[in-house]
């Protein structure tokens, strides 16, 4: 099969998978004007009463969970959540599924360890936190375009396929060097800054950070898929040929895809570091990495929203698998994840959100034409 | 820059260090170096025998079967227990292979025939796919290790100018690899089924149209790359020992070297897993400590310059 | 959209309810206790046996300690710190487990014992995780470890092998922390005492094909030391075999523990006459050694033919944590300061001699230096050469000398 059959198969796949942002792409120019952005004005009157619901919501969680909820399920799924949401923006919009998110995220994880604070204070600089974190933001987003850069000339399957590589390539590095990565045991005590008075390790803390973080880079994704760049890259996802041939440098709007979502992999990473506490070559081993895959799957490439719902479901499953079941099959738990996520990507090809949508779409239409055509449009819009 | 001298440029780039690394190898340990070339050869025939399995899935699929790795694992364990029933090595070998032929052909007539095109999904379900039978072997056969018991005669020692001896069953894989190289190139090439298959690997679309049924190639397909997957278990497995965690090594491993060679192209394989093979043991031998990053940079570095693959078609 | 959001966040919280509910709702005089073991990938095999061994003390005790009925609640990792923090923090705030055991490799124990500091109202008790540095660096104060640590399990060996005349030898070993300590516990007393250690090969986590590193051991030396367990033992045994190498051996506590010496092959022979070194030895002519066996056998069917090292580090610790509750009579109270009190005075009578723990609250034991030997039914087990009581962290040195040398690492020891 050709270079061409193949960008087309794969696109296929791809729009498969980001309908939805297409049909925004096509939606928006009819709806509002794209170039312009939104005034502040409109930006508020689209504020939904669902939208305040949902954030009191979120807002209002840790007061109901109990400190493992709120760190454990919450925190983290939010940290990893916004790990996944690099890999839907990249694969939803810019129709290229890259394995090394998790490496970008762990690569922000052992710079924040290195120049900040760790056990193996030979290596750790011992640098004030905001410096570590920004560095570390500023190296993993620089070490993402590389890899963006190197990743891009490939396709498809490829594409999936240098990421793993790149990611197993960085692991093995971290396993082997002692001088910078620290071997084997990497760092142990990196812990979360006790900043304006405020021990951000402590469970609410931690789970209010991350919910900032997430939910900025969530309204960041938005914003880019409805600003030109997005647009554009939604258009090279479609038909790179006819972009090229509109005058756009299609290299150029991949490689920069790969720069926002390594922003947001390494936003991320801090987090992640902050809230395990250790970075060591397993954060960033291959399982690491298909974790990451599995989140964006499991919750769906359709919209920003599906990363966190997929991370969510993960927390969960990880770790209350092994609850549900018997005494006897406890051991068992890796078939459960396994299975539901075999069940998920055989019975709903978009995830979470895709049954979602199905279940909306057969009780829209027993509720009649007029509702159907009512909530149609919009279902397939958001 | 005109192409030929780049060309050139780039082979001598490659070549030079290269050669100073072989002069300078055999000047220092000659017995050291023979032995490490071997043991490369060697293991890039295993090597082989399990990507080839990988590569005709895809070539003519476009499936990634990220479940290779599990079947390769499947058909070791049940070839450990055909063996140790039957006091067979021989029977081991072959029982692998067909119980790895048969779960492929259940997987592509079950699963695969029904996502068709669906890249994305189909490599999510194989990986979803590998998880859960990772974890029933485990259940099933324990944590333990296993080793098979091949007969005697090709166990020992085979005397060897220069080296004095290398071992007999690294030889014999070699020889097998050679086989079944020499097998797939004639099934592909002088069988109805194999030019059904690379006509498929061509233009699917037109196989179809041409009055093929495209799905009964499909399958046939999919149980030898299957098989050879089990087939490479029982082998791999007297080579070295069979536990969990082997099925994400030889599926990394068959990545590596058709990614390499490129993609669908059995000659590829035998390229990939040769520079794979040697680049594993070359590093073990000179550079322990980052000997292991070797293999991925080669792969990097092949992805991004010739993103199709040493061997692979450019569309 | 927004509206699955919310959607979804409401069932999102239900289930954290309902599930917060179902973690605290358990009996009073039921005291619930955490074991973290490896059950997934290569360590998977050392991880179901060290729940056995756990399991087998709290049978022996018919399900009782202290008065109260005890209750496992099991986790699992995957030998990743990560995972191993996770687990345990899911057993500690979620199932509200009071007393944790585990985990099972080195890097988990450091990363385990640096959490436990942020609980210190739980008691933690290592499983069999055996890194020198996580009762010696930073040591935390509800951490305990209830057997000795991988350089530990090494003292004495090297003076065997000095008396079995191996002036010279050859490392290899894996490239991480376990086999440092494990090598730094070898050469500490075989680098003192004249021996040479003439190279070493550190191989990667992960290398199954041994093939050129068995290449590389020269000639002129007279036996190999092999640090490698599992799976990576046998391929190296294997290769060496078919390779021609005819050096003794002289194995790690791992590379010839009972996952070793029962794969399932018939090329084991060439193990036979291996000296080695560890906490326990399968031949062990001690009443308490024959009972515990007897009692594994008895009661896990599906088990090894002899406990393995992992099955009774695990079983020590659990023992360990049982009889302090005794000593309390179950009291937990005063954030367990009467159980830590009485932890710190128990003396365990396990089955391979008495343990006690130092200041650090690290064990220590016997080690035994054991050879290879072949049962009359063809398995292989380890038997007793000679025991060297009371072996320290230190190493049997004052701790300036110990401190002076510094942790084991790719370079320290060197006698070249």
């Amino acid at each position: 099969m050709s270079a061409a059959h193949w960008r087309r198969a794969m696109n296929a796949g791809a729009a498969a998978v980001a309908n939805p942002v297409a049909h925004v792409a096509g939606a928006t120019p009819a709806g509002h004007p794209v170039s312009g952005g939104w005034g502040i004005r409109r930006r508020i009157a689209a504020i939904r009463p669902r939208h305040l619901i949902g954030l009191a919501a979120l807002l209002l969680y840790p007061w109901i969970a109990t400190p493992f909820f709120t760190f454990q399920i919450g925190g983290q799924s939010l940290a990893l959540g916004l790990i996944a949401l690099s890999l839907t923006f990249l694969a939803g919009s810019g129709g290229m599924v890259s394995l090394a998110q998790m490496t970008v995220a762990g690569i922000a994880a052992y710079v924040v360890a290195i120049f900040g604070f760790s056990a193996a204070d030979h290596i750790s600089l011992g640098w004030p936190w905001w410096l570590a974190a920004s560095m570390a933001v500023v190296i993993a987003t620089i070490a993402a375009t590389f890899i963006g850069w190197l990743s891009v000339r490939t396709e498809g399957i490829y594409t999936i396929m240098i990421t793993l590589a790149i990611g197993v390539a960085f692991q093995y590095l971290c396993v082997q060097n002692y001088s910078l990565f620290n071997g084997f045991q990497g760092f142990q005590k990196v812990e979360a800054p006790v900043a304006f008075g405020v021990n951000w390790h402590d469970a609410t803390p931690f789970y209010y950070l991350a919910l900032f973080c997430a939910l900025g880079g969530y309204w960041l994704v938005q914003y880019v898929l409805r600003a030109p760049f997005g647009l554009a890259l939604q258009g090279v996802r479609d038909n790179p040929r006819r972009m090229n041939s509109l005058g756009f440098d299609v290299v150029a709007h991949r490689v920069a895809a790969y720069t926002l979502a390594g922003f947001l992999a390494a936003v991320g990473g801090v987090l992640l570091v902050w809230y395990d506490g250790l970075v060591t070559p397993g954060t960033v081993g291959t399982g690491a990495l298909i974790k990451i895959l599995i989140i964006a799957v499991l919750g769906g490439m359709r919209h920003p929203l599906g990363a966190f719902i997929g991370a969510v479901i993960y927390v969960l499953l990880q770790n209350f698998a092994i609850d549900l079941l018997g005494n006897d099959y406890r051991e068992r738990f890796n078939t459960v994840i396994g299975g539901v996520f075999l069940v998920i990507v055989l019975f709903s090809p978009d995830g979470m959100l895709g049954w979602w949508v199905q279940l909306r779409t057969r009780f829209a239409a027993r509720r009649g034409p007029g509702a159907e055509t009512r909530r149609l449009p919009q279902q397939q819009g958001r | 820059m005109n192409p030929t001298f780049r060309r050139w440029l780039l082979r001598a780039v490659i070549a030079i260090p290269v050669a100073v690394f072989v002069v300078w190898a055999c000047a220092d340990d000659a017995k050291l170096f023979l032995r490490t070339l071997l043991n490369g050869v060697t293991l890039a025939s295993l090597y082989f025998v399990v990507a080839s399995g990988f590569t005709l899935v895809f070539g003519l699929m476009r499936n990634v079967n990220l479940a290779h790795g599990s079947l390769f694992l499947l058909g070791a364990y049940i070839g450990w227990v055909v063996g140790d029933v039957t006091g067979s090595w021989l029977v081991a070998v072959v029982a692998g292979f067909l119980v790895s032929a048969l779960a492929g052909l259940l997987l592509q007539v079950a699963v695969f025939r029904h996502m068709p095109g669906q890249d994305l999904r189909q490599t999510m379900f194989t990986i979803g796919l590998s998880i859960v039978i990772a974890d029933l072997l485990l259940w099933g056969f324990g944590g333990e290790i296993y080793q098979f018991d091949p007969p005697g005669i090709i166990f020992g020692r085979t005397p060897m100018p220069f080296i004095k001896a290398y071992p007999t069953y690294r030889l014999v894989m070699l020889a097998t690899a050679i086989v079944i190289g020499v097998l797939l190139w004639w099934f592909l090439n002088r069988t109805r089924v194999g030019m059904m298959i690379r006509a498929g690997v061509d233009d699917r679309a037109m196989l179809a149209a041409a009055g093929t049924n495209v799905q009964m190639v499909f399958a046939i397909t999919f149980a030898i790359g299957a098989g050879l997957a089990g087939f490479g278990g029982v082998v791999g497995g007297t080579a070295l020992s069979i536990a969990p965690g082997e099925d994400t090594r030889y599926l990394l491993a068959s990545l590596e070297v058709v990614i390499v060679g490129g993609m669908g192209s059995i000659p590829g394989a035998a390229l990939g897993a040769l520079l794979i093979g040697l680049a594993e043991q070359f590093g073990l031998a000179y550079a322990p400590t980052y000997g292991v990053v070797f293999t991925f940079v080669i792969m990097v570095l092949v992805l991004a310059f010739r993103p199709q693959g040493l061997m692979g078609k450019r569309g | 959209m927004d509206l699955k959001r919310r959607v979804i966040g409401k069932g999102v919280l239900a289930a954290a309810v309902a599930l917060a509910f179902a973690g605290a709702a358990h009996a009073d005089d039921v005291i619930r206790i955490g074991v973290l073991a490896t059950l997934e990938g290569p360590f998977a095999a050392g991880g179901q046996d060290g729940i056995r061994g756990a399991e087998l003390a709290l049978k022996q005790k018919n399900g009782m300690a202290g008065g109260h009925k005890i209750e496992f609640v099991k986790g699992s990792s995957n030998a990743t710190p990560d995972k191993a923090v996770g687990a345990t923090r899911k057993l500690v705030e979620q199932d509200k487990v009071q007393i944790m055991i585990g985990p099972l490799s080195g890097d988990e124990g450091i990363a385990v014992k640096n959490y436990s500091k942020s609980q210190p109202g739980v008691t933690f008790i290592n499983g069999s995780s055996g890194a020198q540095a996580t009762t010696l660096v930073d040591p935390s104060a509800n951490f305990f470890r209830f057997h000795t640590e991988g350089a530990q399990w090494m003292v004495g060996l090297g003076e065997h092998a000095l008396a079995k005349g191996y002036k010279k030898m050859y490392l290899i070993a894996e490239d991480y922390g376990f086999p440092y300590s494990q090598v730094q516990g070898f050469m500490a007393s075989y680098c003192a005492k004249g021996g040479h250690i003439v190279g070493k090969s550190w191989v990667p986590l992960g290398t199954k094909d041994y093939s050129s590193v068995v290449s590389k051991i020269p000639g002129d030396i007279d036996a190999v030391l092999v640090v490698l367990g599992g799976a990576d033992a046998v391929n190296f045994l294997t290769q060496y075999e078919q390779a021609g190498g005819d050096k003794p051996m002289v194995g790690g506590t791992i590379t010839v523990d009972q996952t070793v010496l029962n794969y399932k092959g018939k090329r084991r022979e060439s193990l036979v006459g291996t000296p080695s070194a560890g906490p326990m030895a399968d031949s062990l002519d001690t009443p308490e050694w024959k009972k515990f066996v007897s009692d594994y056998k008895a009661n896990f069917k599906d088990g090894f033919p002899s406990p393995s090292l992992f099955a009774f580090l695990y079983y020590i610790s659990t023992k360990a944590a049982l009889e302090g509750l005794d000593a309390v009579k179950g009291d937990l109270s005063d954030g367990q300061k009467k159980y830590r009190a009485a932890l710190q005075k128990l003396v365990v009578k396990g089955p391979a001699g008495d343990i006690r723990i130092d200041e650090n609250r690290n064990g220590v034991g016997t080690t035994y230096i054991t050879e290879v030997v072949k049962n009359a039914d063809g398995s292989l087990a380890s038997k007793v050469i000679k025991s060297v009581p009371n072996v320290s962290q230190t190493l049997g040195l004052s701790k300036a000398e110990f401190q002076k040398m510094g942790l084991g690492s790719r370079d320290v020891p060197n006698c070249p």
